[in-house]
Order: C-alpha cells, then sequence, then structure tokens
C-alpha cells in the first residue's frame, strides 16, 4: 500500500487501459499535494529564473555591474508556502526521505538544461560543521546524488549563522564563507535547494572561479 | 523548550527542569559544558530511541511500529545509514544517532500544599458526588478512571477536590487534551483556582516552555517529552480527535505516568469501547447526568433539506435554514453554524452573510466572521464572539467542544456528512444552553439523508436526559 509522502493519505491509482500493462512511475504524492506545487512557467530572466518580461532582470542587471561570476541559475519551483513547508520539514526538520518529492523534476530539469555539456562536474553548497552536526545531512548534496552525474565536494564552509533568518542586505554584505578544498578545471553546476538573493551561489562561484573554474552554473528547486 | 541559558545553574533548578522528562539532547536546555557533566556523572542516562530487532521497528518517543512512519538517512557525521521516525518529526527528529535522555540525579520533592485551593465558589450536588468518587481515585491510586458528565455538567470544577488532594500529598500533576483551544481557556481558570501552586501551560507554539511546573497544562502531544512523571494523569476530551484515533497520543499518556499513579479520563461522548469496558466492570467510572445548572441537555432537532449537498456545492442555502433563521425562537442569541470542510467556510461565507443581512439577523457584515484549525486569528475571533462582537460565528468542528459561549443557537450545515461522528454532534449539540440564565437553546441539524450518527447522537442526548431526569 502506497501513501502520500507528505501528507500521508492513501494513494489511489486507478486502473485504466492506458496503465493497465505498465508498470508505473511511482508518484510520492498524492495529487493534492502535488497540485500546490508551483512551476515556474512563462517568461523568466535568463540569468537568475525570477518569472520576468524582458531578458534580465533588475537584480540581475546590478550583479552585472558589480561583476557577475554565474553564467544561469535555473529554478523549477516557485517559492510558494506548501514547497516553503516542504523544504523546511526536508531539512530544518531532518526528513531526509522528502527530497523524493523533488527527484523527478530535478532530473528531468537537469537533463533538459544542462545535460549537454557533459563535462560538467555537481557541485552541492556544503554545510559547516556545526551545521552538519545539528542536521545529520547536506540538503543540497541530498540532492546532488539523484542525479546521474558525477558529484565533487570540492567547497568547504567556514561556521555561519543561519540564512533564513537574515534579511537581504546582510545577506549580500556577509563575507564570502566558502573556501576551495580541490581546485577544478572544468565548468560546474552548483546544486541547492533554494535561491533568494543568489548570494550563496555567487560567492561559491566567486571561489570556484578564483581557483580555475571556466564556467558556474546552477541549478535550484525554488525561486522565492 | 528554551530557557535563557545564562540562568543559574542550582542542583534543585536542574532536577525540576529534568525530571520526568525524556529528551533529545538539543532539547535539555543546558550549556553544553553542564550537559557533559551531567552525562559522564550519570545524572542525564541515554536510552536508544528507535528500538530496532529483528525487522521490527519501535520509536520510543511516539510508540510507532508502522514501517511507512519509518525512514533512513545518510548520517554525514558517522557515515551511516540511520532510521528515523516520521511520525514524531514535528516534535524534533528522534534517530538511532541519538539517543534520549532521562533524568537520573536526584529525586524531585514537589512541595505539599496545605490549602492549595483558593477558588471560593460551591458545587451543586451532582458536582459534589462526582468529585468525591475521583477524589478517592487520586487517593486510592486507582490506575484508570472515567468521568463521564454531560456537556456543560462543569467537569473543571468537578476536578478541584481531587487536584487539591493531590497537591496535599505533593503530587505532580498533568492535564491533558488533544485540544489547544481547551488548554488555553483552562490555564487562566487554574491560575486563578489553585494561586500559590506552580502552572505552566504547553502547547505547540506556547512561550516560555521550561515544562518543570508541579501542574502541568498540556496537549496530549506534549506528554511525549515526559516519562514516569506524574502521579496524576488527567485528560480531558478523551473522545476527540486526534486522541481516540492516534496511538501514538494513547502511548505517550502511558509513558508520561508514574508506575503508580492515577489516569482519570474526562468526556461527555465516551467511544464504544470504553462504554464497552464500562458495561464489563473493567473501567470504574461515574456519571454526571445534569448540566450544572440542572437543567436538560436542548435535544437536537432534524430538518431535511433536498439537495442539500447539491445546493451547498453550487453556494446555494437551502430554504429550510433560510425559514429557520427567518423564525427563530430568540433572534437575539448568537449563532454558531457548523459546516463540514474548511473549503465550505470559504465558499459560503458571502452567500451566508447576504442571508443573514437579508433576514435581518446581522445588521452589518462585520458581525459575521469564519474560524478553522489553520486560522492565524482563531484565537482573537473565538474571543470576539465570546465578548458579543461578533452575532454569527461559522466554524468547523474545532469550535465542537471545549469552548464555551453562554447563550447561543447551534446550526449544523449537513449534518450528514462524515466528519460528523455521533460523538462530535453530541458534542456540537452541547454548545447550547450553557448559560443558567438562557439554558435552552436551539440545536437544528440541517440535513438531505439522516446517518446513523444523527440517531445515535440524539438518541443519547434523550437517554442523557432521562437519566438526568431522575435525580
Amino acid at each position: 500500500m502506497n501513501f502520500c509522502l507528505y501528507c500521508h493519505v492513501q494513494l489511489e491509482r486507478s486502473l485504466t487501459w492506458t496503465n493497465w500493462l505498465t508498470v508505473e512511475d511511482n508518484d510520492v504524492l498524492c495529487s493534492s499535494c502535488a497540485d500546490k506545487l508551483e512551476r515556474i512557467s512563462g517568461e523568466r530572466c535568463e540569468v537568475c529564473s525570477r518569472a520576468w518580461s524582458s531578458a534580465l532582470c533588475l537584480d540581475c542587471q546590478q550583479w552585472r555591474q558589480l561583476g557577475e561570476n554565474i553564467e544561469r541559475n535555473y529554478s523549477i519551483f516557485y517559492y510558494n508556502d506548501t514547497i516553503r513547508e516542504m523544504i523546511s520539514q526536508w531539512k530544518f526538520r531532518g526528513d531526509y526521505v522528502l527530497r523524493e518529492i523533488f527527484r523527478n523534476d530535478l532530473k528531468d530539469t537537469f537533463e533538459k538544461e544542462f545535460a549537454g555539456n557533459s563535462s560538467m562536474a555537481i557541485v552541492p553548497i556544503p554545510l559547516s560543521e556545526s551545521r552538519m552536526h545539528e542536521r545529520g545531512f547536506n540538503q543540497s548534496l541530498a540532492l546532488a546524488e539523484m542525479l546521474d552525474a558525477p558529484v565533487k565536494q570540492v567547497l568547504g564552509r567556514k561556521s555561519d549563522e543561519k540564512q533564513a533568518k537574515k534579511n537581504r542586505e546582510a545577506r549580500l554584505r556577509r563575507n564570502n564563507p566558502f573556501f576551495i578544498t580541490e581546485p577544478l578545471k572544468q565548468a560546474v553546476l552548483i546544486i541547492d535547494d533554494i535561491y533568494t538573493t543568489g548570494t550563496t551561489v555567487r560567492q561559491a562561484a566567486q571561489q570556484l572561479k578564483l581557483h580555475g573554474c571556466p564556467a558556474v552554473y546552477a541549478l535550484t528547486l525554488a525561486r522565492s | 523548550m528554551n530557557i535563557d541559558k545564562r540562568i543559574l545553574m542550582s542542583p534543585a533548578f536542574l532536577a525540576q527542569a529534568l525530571s520526568g522528562k525524556r529528551l533529545l539532547e538539543e532539547e535539555v536546555p543546558i550549556p553544553q559544558k553542564c550537559f557533559d557533566v551531567l552525562r559522564s556523572t550519570k545524572q542525564l542516562i541515554p536510552t536508544p530511541a528507535i528500538e530496532n530487532q529483528k525487522g521490527s521497528v519501535k520509536c520510543i518517543r511516539c510508540g510507532n511500529v508502522a514501517l511507512q512512519y519509518f525512514s533512513e538517512y545518510p548520517c554525514g557525521v558517522c557515515q551511516q545509514n540511520h532510521k528515523y521516525c516520521r511520525n514524531c518529526i514535528q516534535m524534533g527528529r528522534v534517530s538511532e544517532c541519538k539517543p534520549l535522555y532521562t533524568w537520573g540525579g536526584a529525586a524531585v520533592n514537589w512541595p505539599r500544599h496545605s490549602q492549595p485551593l483558593t477558588w471560593t465558589g460551591n458545587l451543586t450536588t451532582a458536582q459534589r458526588k462526582a468529585a468525591a468518587q475521583l477524589q478517592e481515585a487520586v487517593e486510592e491510586k486507582i490506575p484508570a478512571y472515567l468521568c463521564w458528565a454531560v456537556c456543560g455538567a462543569g467537569k473543571t470544577e468537578m476536578l478541584f477536590p481531587p487536584l487539591t488532594s493531590a497537591l496535599k500529598r505533593g503530587y505532580r500533576i498533568a492535564l491533558a487534551s488533544p485540544r489547544v483551544d481547551v488548554i488555553r481557556e483552562l490555564l487562566p481558570r487554574m491560575g486563578q483556582a489553585f494561586q500559590g501552586v506552580s502552572i505552566e501551560a504547553l502547547y505547540g507554539g506556547s512561550e516560555h516552555r521550561t515544562g518543570m511546573a508541579q501542574l502541568i497544562l498540556a496537549t496530549t502531544h506534549q506528554l511525549m517529552r515526559y516519562h514516569q512523571a506524574f502521579d496524576v494523569l488527567i485528560i480531558d476530551e478523551v473522545d476527540a480527535f486526534p486522541y481516540y484515533l492516534d496511538k501514538s497520543l494513547m502511548y505517550a499518556a502511558k509513558q508520561a505516568v508514574k508506575k503508580q499513579s492515577t489516569t482519570l479520563y474526562l468526556t461527555a461522548t465516551p467511544r464504544k469501547n470504553f462504554r464497552l469496558q464500562m458495561k464489563l466492570g473493567k473501567l470504574p467510572h461515574v456519571f454526571v447526568p445534569l448540566r450544572y445548572h440542572g437543567h436538560l441537555l436542548p435535544v437536537p432537532k432534524f430538518k431535511l433539506a433536498f439537495r442539500l449537498t447539491n445546493q451547498l456545492a453550487n453556494q446555494k442555502l437551502p430554504n429550510a435554514f433560510r425559514q429557520w433563521l427567518i423564525h427563530r425562537q430568540n433572534p437575539k442569541r448568537q449563532l454558531l453554524l457548523f459546516v463540514p470542510k474548511i473549503a465550505m467556510i470559504k465558499e459560503l461565507k458571502g452567500v451566508i452573510t447576504s442571508l443573514l443581512m437579508e433576514v435581518d439577523a446581522i445588521s452589518a457584515p462585520d458581525q459575521l466572521e469564519a474560524v478553522y484549525a489553520a486560522d492565524e486569528e482563531r484565537e482573537v475571533k473565538i474571543n470576539q464572539f465570546r465578548q458579543k462582537e461578533l452575532h454569527v460565528l461559522i466554524t468547523t468542528t474545532i469550535l465542537e467542544r471545549g469552548v464555551t459561549f453562554p447563550s447561543v443557537d447551534v446550526a449544523v450545515l449537513n449534518a450528514g456528512h462524515d466528519v460528523f461522528n455521533e460523538a462530535a454532534l453530541v458534542q456540537i449539540a452541547g454548545r447550547a444552553g450553557r448559560s443558567a440564565d438562557d439554558p435552552t437553546g436551539e440545536v437544528v441539524f440541517f440535513h438531505d439523508g439522516k446517518t446513523d450518527a444523527m440517531e445515535k447522537a440524539r438518541q443519547m442526548i434523550v437517554e442523557m436526559n432521562a437519566r438526568g431526569r431522575k435525580i
């Protein structure tokens, strides 16, 4: 018997002419939970994936002036209340198995948007040691491992404060918490859960590029 | 649990804060160094949080054994896969990696109060009789005792004598309810009645939680953080959702009491298993069939409205409901309107407002509000209704029990819906006629097909009234 991974209702799969002989793709969510996730569709900023009607959003224009260091971020979902609660139960409560909610979308998006570049290395955003001790797993690594590509953990992180509790300005201003443990000379795809101001991704990119990485892309679950 | 970490640590304080608890390391509200000392001196004793034997897994905190509620994560600290419990994860993750800690230090001597009760009211004869039974159960340490009292019998007051007796003996007590509204309402009343006793209310989102008072008021979930802590545990509304369906809450209640202790169950609508146990003589109990003001329970009227479900789905209100609104016996009474689903509230609020305006039940749209479980302004709205700032309140079953409004009429739209089970309907009917000044109140169930639950609910009320009349 199958249950919705998030709300635990029993999943009902009706038998139809199209599925009676096939092994079904296993959906982990019930339809009511699945419907609450909103995919970003239509026009978006070509760099950061924000829903935007012209090519480049205001933030990204600003980043350009300051010296942009990522090629592109692609986000899959709008950061709405549902995904916020799911992600928070997943990473803050530590409900590891909830990553399965995003497996199919993450894989599909990776293949569609980034698979052209087969020499790309997947790099997760690291956790500081104290955070790792608290949580037991790195959510970014948990996402990266679901992709069929080599994962390289080449970044380290100094101990930090929680991002989610900082306002925009404090986030933009803080010093770069990342350092390189092993230089990479190939293009990189950073995987993370949420893209908010884009500071985290750009700080990681800055370190990677300082150590010889030619291009940095990002794939994130949600764009807030 | 947030205790200010700068607080001065004294042995007595630690014992009081930690005895009777079973906590994860991050829940133990003390600095790391202090924690390490307590652990090395065996004052904090680790026990495995997940029991994993030959394929059967059990969460020690919530008692969960259902495999679907367990999962695994690869631990980045010890590089192993750990099982964790998803059933109680909202209270912090319990996993194989981290033990639960119980207190092994000095025992706490809770104060023996010589005169704890500062309440000066009087109990009615019926209340006094039941209270004496409950008191005896506490004094004799009878493991389980049920108090079956109709809605509005004045259960809280009946608890005063057994509580007084327990406090005189220096017992530790918990009063738990599945409903958070009940706990919020109880806190000031208990504070008033036992002014010299340390009392604390624990529920998801409550402030300043230390859980170190002698008398703990808590939602049943919070009991999971206690282990062999209480001499007396009172479970109010024991038949309420989610308690009667959630095995982990019953498990928590069993874990939270000492080996020699009394658990008092309070209910207005005992479910089958309790009724059976009473009939078999396995559960000692006392029955209070009369309300505190001595009047009988209002008996619900059934009003058939054809195609009601259909009409509601199309955001139309049945004519029967409209007619009833116009011809209410006492239009000054506030109106509590129950609907089966949250979605319906949103759909119907507008239509109901305009109908009520049309029949002059309210004079302005702001005299009506709707409230549901996830509503952030839930407390505010309930309070406004209590203060009579609102004339009509539309609600889901969250207000079926525990909350008291002195003088209301009660209507249920689509009483045949599944969410309205027998117990819920009896409770809903019990919202009317709570005040001695206005002890009647109308109760009407609108339906398009009677259900068993409706019939049984009415039958139960009629039977309780029959027993009440004999007194």
